[in-house]
C-alpha cells in the first residue's frame, strides 16, 4: 500500500525539485511558455478564434443544411 | 449576408495559414533532427561512461529545450483557423482531418510531455539507462506526431480511404490503412522528417564551427561535427532518395503539380529534367494565363521520363496537355470535361438538397443511392471540385513559385550533401582547424538550411493550387464566408506574436552557445 501511494508522491517531487532547481535559460522559456499559452488560449482563441460553425449553429442537421448550401452555390458565387 | 466570396477575403486567410505555418515550421525541423543527434550522443555518453559525452549531450539538449518550448504549441493556431477561417473545409473533410489530429495530440501530449521531463529533469535522478530510454522516446515520439500531421496533409494532396456522405455534407473515413499508407503519406513522411534531421545536422555543424572559429571548446566541437555529418550525410542521402520517390508518386497523383515545378509545358517522350533554369513570361497563353519560357537552362536529357516512367520512352505530361487534354500521348481528360462532370456532380447534390427540402423521400432515397454507386464516385464525385473553377487556366498554379522553389531546394541538398561529406573528410584528417574557409560556409548554411526547408512546404502548397484537397476543394470553396478586416488583423497580431516568440528564441540560443557547454 505504502509504495503504491509513493510511486505518485516520487513523480510528484521529481517534477516538484525539478522546477524548483532549473537553469536560469529554464525559467526564462517557461516564462515565454506560460505568455504564449496564455495570448493564445485566452485571447486569441477566446476573442478571435471562434469555431464558426459550432458558433453560428445549434446542432449538426443546420451545419450540414449549411455546407451543403455553400457546396452547391454556382461558380459565379466565387468570382 | 455576403453575395460572393470576398478575393481578398481568400487572399487573407491564405496569407495568414502560410504565414503560420512557415514560422511553425521554423521550429519543428530543429525538434524532429536534434532530438535524435541528442539520443546518438547520450547513447555514446552511456556505453563510454565518459563525462566529456554527458557536457557534450547536455549542451545539445539545451539547445533542443529552447527551441522545443518556444515552438511548442505553436501548431495549435493552424487548428483555430480552421475552425474560424476554414469552416467550410473544417466540415466538409470530417473525421479524416479529426482522427489523425486526435492521435497526434495525445501521442504529442504523452510521449513528448512525459519524457521531456525526464530529459531535463532527470539527470542524476532516474539511472542512465532509463534516462537514455526517455531521450530515445522524445525523438521517436516528437517523428511519430509529426506522422499523423503529415498523414493529415497527405489526404489533402491525394484523397484516398473515404467516402461523401451527402446527408451529414461530409467526408467519411471507410478506409484507415488506406489513409495512413497513402502514398503521399509514406513519401512526405520520409522526406519531411529526414529533412528535419539533415536540418538539425547542419546546426550542430553550424555552431560548431562557430565554436572552431573562435578557438574554443576544441575536443567538443569536434566531436560534435563527426556526429553531425555522419547523421547529416545519411539524412541529406535519404532526403535525395525521398525526395526522388515523392516525386514519382506526385507525377501520378499530381501530375499538373510536377508538370508546374518542372515549368513543363509541353507533354512528350524523352523529356528532360531542368538542373537549373531561368524563366521569362512569353507572349503565349493558356487562357489568360502567361506561359512561361527559359532564357537559359541546364538540362539532363531524358531523365524526366526515366524518373516518371523508368525509361527514356516515358510519356510526360505537360501543363497545357493537363489542360487541354490528352487523349493521344496519355489519357487525360481536359479541365473542360472535369468540370463538366463536377458540375454533374454539384448538379446532383443540389437535386438532393432541393428533395430533402420538399421532403420527397422517394427522390432523396433515388439520388442517395445514385451518388453511394461507383459511377458516380468515379466519374463524377471524384472531379466535384472542378464545378468551382471559372476557367481550365483556373487549375495551373503559381509556375514560377513552384519552379524557383523546388530547384531552390534541391540544389541546396546537393550542398548540404557536398558540406557534409567535407566535415567528415576534416574531421577524420583532424583539419578542421586548418580549413576556416569550410568553417565559415558550414556556419553560414545553417540559415540556408531553413530555408531549403520552407521552400519545400512552399513547393508542396503553392504547387497544389487551386486545391485544398486535390480535385475535390478549391480554396476559394474552403474559405468561411467572414469579413477580410478581421482576417487581416489578425494576421498582423500573429505577425507580431511570431516575431516575438523568434526573438526569444534565437536570443536566448545565442546566448547559450556563447556561455558554451560549460554552464
Amino acid at each position: 500500500m505504502n509504495s503504491f501511494l509513493s510511486a505518485p508522491v516520487r513523480v510528484i517531487r521529481f517534477y516538484y525539485y525539478g522546477f524548483r532547481n532549473m537553469s536560469l535559460w529554464g525559467r526564462k522559456v517557461w516564462i515565454i511558455i506560460i505568455i504564449k499559452l496564455i495570448i493564445i488560449f485566452a485571447v486569441l482563441k477566446l476573442f478571435f478564434f471562434p469555431d464558426l460553425l459550432n458558433k453560428n449553429f445549434t446542432n449538426d442537421e443546420q451545419r450540414s443544411e449549411y455546407i451543403l448550401d455553400q457546396l452547391t452555390k454556382s461558380p459565379e458565387f466565387y468570382d | 449576408m455576403i453575395e460572393n466570396v470576398d478575393l481578398a477575403l481568400v487572399d487573407w486567410s491564405r496569407a495568414q495559414f502560410a504565414l503560420t505555418a512557415i514560422y511553425h515550421w521554423i521550429f519543428v525541423p530543429l525538434t524532429l533532427g536534434l532530438s535524435f543527434i541528442v539520443a546518438i550522443m547520450e547513447t555514446i555518453y552511456v556505453r563510454t561512461g565518459k563525462e566529456e559525452w554527458k557536457r557534450l549531450t547536455r549542451f545539445w539538449m539545451t539547445l533542443f529545450g529552447i527551441n522545443f518550448a518556444i515552438g511548442v504549441a505553436t501548431g495549435i493556431i493552424l487548428e483555430f483557423e480552421f475552425g474560424t477561417n476554414w469552416s467550410n473545409y473544417s466540415w466538409f473533410v470530417g473525421d479524416i482531418f479529426g482522427a489523425p489530429l486526435a492521435i497526434e495530440g495525445l501521442l504529442a501530449f504523452f510521449l513528448e510531455s512525459t519524457f521531456v521531463a525526464v530529459m531535463f529533469f532527470g539527470w542524476n535522478k532516474v539511472n542512465k539507462k532509463f534516462h537514455l530510454t526517455s531521450t530515445w522516446l522524445v525523438a521517436i515520439g516528437a517523428s511519430l506526431s509529426a506522422l499523423w500531421i503529415l498523414v493529415a496533409n497527405a489526404w489533402m494532396q491525394n484523397p484516398v480511404g473515404m467516402t461523401f456522405n451527402p446527408e451529414t455534407a461530409r467526408n467519411e473515413m471507410i478506409d484507415f490503412w488506406a489513409v495512413l499508407f497513402n502514398p503521399v503519406a509514406v513519401d512526405k513522411f520520409l522526406h519531411t522528417v529526414t529533412s528535419g534531421f539533415l536540418l538539425a545536422s547542419m546546426f550542430v555543424v553550424g555552431v560548431s564551427s562557430w565554436f572552431l572559429l573562435k578557438k574554443r571548446e576544441e575536443w567538443f566541437a569536434k566531436k560534435s561535427i563527426l556526429i553531425a555529418a555522419l547523421f547529416g550525410l545519411f539524412s541529406s542521402l535519404t532526403v535525395a532518395f525521398t525526395g526522388d520517390m515523392s516525386a514519382r508518386t506526385l507525377a501520378d497523383v499530381q501530375p499538373m503539380k510536377f508538370a508546374a515545378f518542372e515549368a513543363h509545358y509541353k507533354g512528350k517522350q524523352n523529356a528532360g529534367l531542368t538542373a537549373f533554369g531561368i524563366l521569362k513570361n512569353s507572349d503565349e497563353k493558356i487562357g489568360n494565363k502567361t506561359i512561361k519560357k527559359f532564357i537559359f537552362r541546364i538540362e539532363i536529357p531524358g531523365f524526366l521520363s526515366v524518373m516518371t516512367g523508368g525509361n527514356k520512352d516515358a510519356y510526360v505530361p505537360g501543363i497545357t496537355n493537363l489542360v487541354n487534354g490528352d487523349l493521344q500521348g496519355a489519357q487525360i481528360l481536359s479541365v473542360i470535361e472535369k468540370m463538366g462532370r463536377g458540375g454533374i456532380a454539384r448538379e446532383t447534390l443540389n437535386d438532393y438538397k432541393r428533395a430533402r427540402m420538399t421532403n420527397d423521400k422517394e427522390q432523396v432515397e433515388n439520388i442517395l443511392n445514385f451518388m453511394k454507386s461507383k459511377e458516380f464516385i468515379e466519374e463524377y464525385f471524384s472531379y466535384f471540385g472542378y464545378a468551382f473553377l471559372k476557367a481550365p487556366e483556373d487549375a495551373i498554379p503559381d509556375v514560377s513559385i513552384a519552379f524557383y522553389t523546388f530547384h531552390l531546394m534541391v540544389m541546396l541538398g546537393f550542398l548540404f550533401i557536398l558540406i557534409f561529406i567535407l566535415a567528415l573528410i576534416f574531421a577524420f584528417r583532424d583539419t578542421l582547424l586548418k580549413n576556416r574557409w569550410f568553417l565559415w560556409i558550414a556556419m553560414f548554411s545553417v540559415p540556408l538550411a531553413y530555408i531549403a526547408s520552407e521552400s519545400g512546404w512552399v513547393l508542396a502548397e503553392m504547387g497544389r493550387q487551386p486545391w485544398i484537397i486535390q480535385d475535390l476543394m478549391p480554396v476559394s470553396a474552403a474559405v468561411s464566408q467572414i469579413k477580410a478586416g478581421s482576417v487581416m488583423t489578425t494576421f498582423v497580431l500573429f505577425a507580431v506574436l511570431f516575431t516575438a516568440l523568434l526573438t526569444a528564441e534565437v536570443s536566448i540560443m545565442i546566448k547559450q552557445i556563447k556561455t558554451g557547454p560549460n554552464h
